[in-house]
């Protein structure tokens, strides 16, 4: 049971993260379906910053710079996002596509680079991550990410930053009215989503082992978290719901062999696939009364009215 | 200069790709007036607005406030001057609260925290104040088209502006809620306050305004005091011609049975209620009846249940005799029902086609177009050319002019060719006039007055209350999906189809 609250926290957070980043730059109105991608390139960042950084560093100090370049670089990658359907008015669908692919082909390039091996995978040690209390062992995703989650509902919900960012996706025309730069809101949101994707996206790979093979990028992940943010309806809370829903199914795979679920001699194959059926059931019946901001998805034209 | 002006807009230019939007148009706004701003669509008196308030940049002209030059480069600018602009289309997020809508952009706020209590005292006040009453805590999507003005008034007033442009206030309200309106604007003269105003209803200026300024074509046609003026000089200076306000028609003389309407219902799956309720009437030949009522009362999704565009519920439809309830669009086409969409653009063209393949649309599959699945090109070109020498359709390149690139009106009078060529028995028009000029709405008039004429029946859907008076020999208003009474235009006035519309009178069903 303990370790099943273990692997939900993990992969919990994981996805609670990388949707609430989808969340903010769909608020802004940009479908950003390039989670997937920036989950790749800030976890290619993070693991990289881990291996360079000295042995005799402190733990905390560790995390927080390997936090912080993944981010950053999540950051920058979004970037292109944003100037491709923010600047340049394309499809963001296929902007985002574009970037996923991307992401992985830069992940191995760098990784095969810097591995002593010479294939796409990187060592490193995780144990910074780590911490126990009473038995459970988590990593500080964990807290952090719950801090996130109040900080995002806050943002959203309590300050001006966030009534705009909300107008700018559900009627840009009107936010532009009042004098809101729908461009710079739109930028902000993707920004957001890029650095919370890409902490995502170190928080996927590094706490549960020790060594990542980057031609498998994040294995859906990211696409998974889009199916939480729209099963969370675009709200904070519901996402935190949502996406511990999904971890409970993936986390089943991990501990059905060793409980009692072991004796129904299900190939583990099924509790993988266990959260990816259980997202397009879900979507199938809860897409029809769908709370997405209006404008998502639609380039922003001062000129249009 | 020795009158007193808070806005002077001197000698604006603005051109679009192709076209002088605003040619060379002075607009002085005096210290507490009402000032309208007449002209047709299409005229440039948005493009004018939009101007004034920061969201065009002008190629030539100036603009004055209190008689010195400022730049107004964005809303933000327009704003700190004091403009404030209640749009045609409101701008209003639907999923967020009244307060939330009149406060953003201008959140009061601690560190970025939104200190909402202050914004709702402030708003609570204003509401008082002019009579403006709003729920600040109801979602926008929940409340009415008229409370939703109130709330873009409100947002204006919030932000202490003194010059207040409204952009075709009227259009969305009922005859009452005008009346509410004029006498809001009175409220905010007597405060000091200017206010422009834009419409093409010559009754409501006349009503209301001080002055006068009329555009035609973007261009400027002079400045006028409503009390030295008339409706007819008005509309003179606005079109540029006598115009006939009125549609010349002979009394009606209703034949057969044509379309016989039995207890339709529709339900809405996305709003989970039925949005037509029950509706029963028959329609003759010989007679046009029309359909009156709000916009979302129900009209819209009745014409798509009777021209098969979605399904019914419930009920029966019969055309000419013929039971076609469950009938595809086509054969309800074949079946002798022409229709005149409400939204030209995507149900009544394919914009990108050519004009000539846009009016064989509705027939090329018959034999006199196709052989073995191959068109006719020689004779669908012959059709073509027929119908828009007969119908005056006007275009660029003739039959191969792209359809996007017409006149709203051309594009209308193309639909009406090919709806009205096809000899149908019922002629569904709905809104056949919207957003088309005076030229053109007094053509396509005649045009249904003359299928009348010639014994065809001829349901019409229509907004607009000068035309339903005009043209119709019955009116029927609907109301939240149901038919609330029966007129005649000759004994009924504007203000009882009023109360009717806004549900605030029902007759029993036994009138029917």
């Amino acid at each position: 049971m303990l370790l099943l609250i273990k692997y939900t926290l993990l992969y919990g957070i994981v996805l609670m993260l990388v949707a609430l980043g989808g969340m903010f730059s769909e608020h802004s109105g940009i479908i950003n379906i390039a989670l997937e991608g920036i989950m790749v390139i800030g976890g290619v960042a993070g693991v990289l910053t881990l291996t360079m950084l000295p042995a005799s560093l402190s733990p905390f100090l560790v995390v927080l710079i390997s936090i912080l370049v993944a981010a950053l670089a999540g950051v920058i990658y979004s970037l292109l996002l944003a100037f491709a359907s923010i600047n340049l008015k394309a499809d963001q669908t296929i902007g985002g596509t574009a970037l996923n692919l991307l992401a992985t082909a830069i992940a191995v390039v760098i990784s095969k680079y810097f591995s002593e091996s010479g294939s796409a995978k990187l060592n490193y040690s995780n144990k910074p991550f780590l911490f126990s209390i009473g038995g459970l062992e988590l990593s500080v995703f964990v807290p952090l990410g719950l801090i996130l989650l109040v900080v995002s509902y806050i943002v959203l919900y309590k300050t001006r930053f966030g009534l705009r960012l909300r107008a700018c996706g559900e009627h840009p025309q009107a936010a532009d009215s009042v004098g809101i730069n729908v461009y710079k809101m739109r930028y902000a949101g993707v920004i957001l989503s890029g650095a919370l994707g890409a902490v995502g996206g170190l928080a996927y790979i590094v706490p549960p082992v020790q060594t990542w093979n980057f031609e498998v990028g994040v294995a859906g992940a990211g696409f998974l978290a889009l199916a939480v943010m729209i099963f969370g309806q675009w709200k904070p809370f519901h996402i935190f719901g949502a996406a511990m829903f999904f971890a409970v199914f993936k986390s089943l795979a991990n501990i059905a062999d060793s409980t009692f679920l072991a004796q129904l001699h299900w190939s583990s194959n099924i509790y993988n696939m266990m959260p990816f059926v259980a997202s397009m059931v879900i979507l199938a019946f809860t897409s029809k009364n769908s709370m997405a901001p209006k404008a998502e998805g639609i380039p922003y034209d001062k000129g249009s009215r | 200069m020795a009158e007193d002006y808070v806005i002077e807009m001197l000698h604006i230019t603005k051109e679009f790709p192709g076209i002088k939007a605003n040619d060379d148009i002075t607009l002085q706004l005096r210290k507490g007036e009402v000032h309208a701003l007449l002209g047709e669509n299409g005229a440039g008196k948005s493009t004018l607005m939009s101007v004034l308030f920061g969201l065009y940049q002008p190629e030539q002209g100036k603009i004055l406030k209190n008689g010195k030059e400022v730049a107004i480069r964005n809303p933000n600018d327009a704003n700190a001057l004091g403009i404030g602009m209640v749009h045609q289309h409101f701008k209003l997020v639907e999923c967020f609260s009244v307060l939330d809508n009149i406060i953003l952009g201008v959140e009061p706020n601690k560190m970025g925290f939104l200190q909402k209590a202050e914004a709702r005292k402030k708003v609570m006040a204003l509401s008082e104040k002019y009579g403006l009453r709003v729920d600040p805590d109801a979602l926008v999507s929940d409340i009415s088209v008229g409370m939703q003005q109130r709330v873009e008034i409100l947002k204006m007033l919030y932000r202490d502006n003194e010059i207040l442009i409204f952009d075709e206030p009227t259009a969305v309200l009922t005859p009452q809620e005008i009346d509410e309106l004029m006498e809001i604007m009175r409220g905010f003269k007597k405060e000091g306050k200017s206010i422009l105003f834009i419409t093409h209803k010559l009754n409501e200026i006349m009503a209301v305004a001080d002055r006068c300024t009329v555009l035609r074509k973007g261009k400027y046609m002079g400045t006028v005091d409503i009390k030295d003026t008339t409706k007819e000089e008005l509309s003179r200076r606005m079109v540029g011609r006598d115009v006939q306000l009125q549609v010349e028609k002979q009394p009606a003389h209703p034949g057969e049975t044509v379309l016989d309407v039995e207890n339709v219902t529709i339900h809405n799956d996305q709003r989970k209620k039925d949005v037509v309720k029950d509706v029963s009437f028959k329609v003759h030949a010989g007679e046009i009846v029309c359909l009156a009522g709000i916009e979302g009362n129900g009209q819209t999704e009745f014409i798509y249940g009777l021209t098969g565009l979605s399904k019914l519920s419930g009920g029966k439809l019969t055309l000419d005799g013929k039971d076609i309830t469950h009938e595809s669009i086509r054969q309800r086409s074949k079946d002798g029902m022409g229709h005149i969409p409400e939204d030209r653009h995507k149900h009544g063209l394919v914009l990108d086609f050519s004009l000539e393949n846009n009016i064989v649309l509705q027939r090329y599959w018959q034999p006199e177009f196709q052989k073995g699945g191959f068109i006719r090109a020689d004779k669908v070109r012959e059709y073509s050319d027929r119908l828009i020498e007969q119908y005056d359709v006007r275009s660029g390149q003739g039959s191969l002019t792209t359809v996007r690139s017409m006149s709203g009106g051309n594009q209308q009078k193309a639909i009406i060719a090919r709806e009205i060529d096809r000899d149908p028995k019922l002629l569904v028009a709905v809104q056949p006039t919207r957003g088309l000029d005076v030229g053109a709405i007094e053509y396509i008039h005649r045009q249904i007055v003359a299928e009348r004429d010639k014994g065809k029946a001829v349901l019409l859907v229509s907004l607009e209350l000068d035309e339903v008076m005009n043209l119709s020999d019955r009116i029927l208003v609907m109301y939240e999906g149901e038919i609330v009474g029966e007129f005649d235009p000759k004994t009924t006035t504007v203000q009882e189809l009023g109360l009717y519309m806004a549900g605030a009178r029902k007759q029993g069903k036994e009138e029917q």
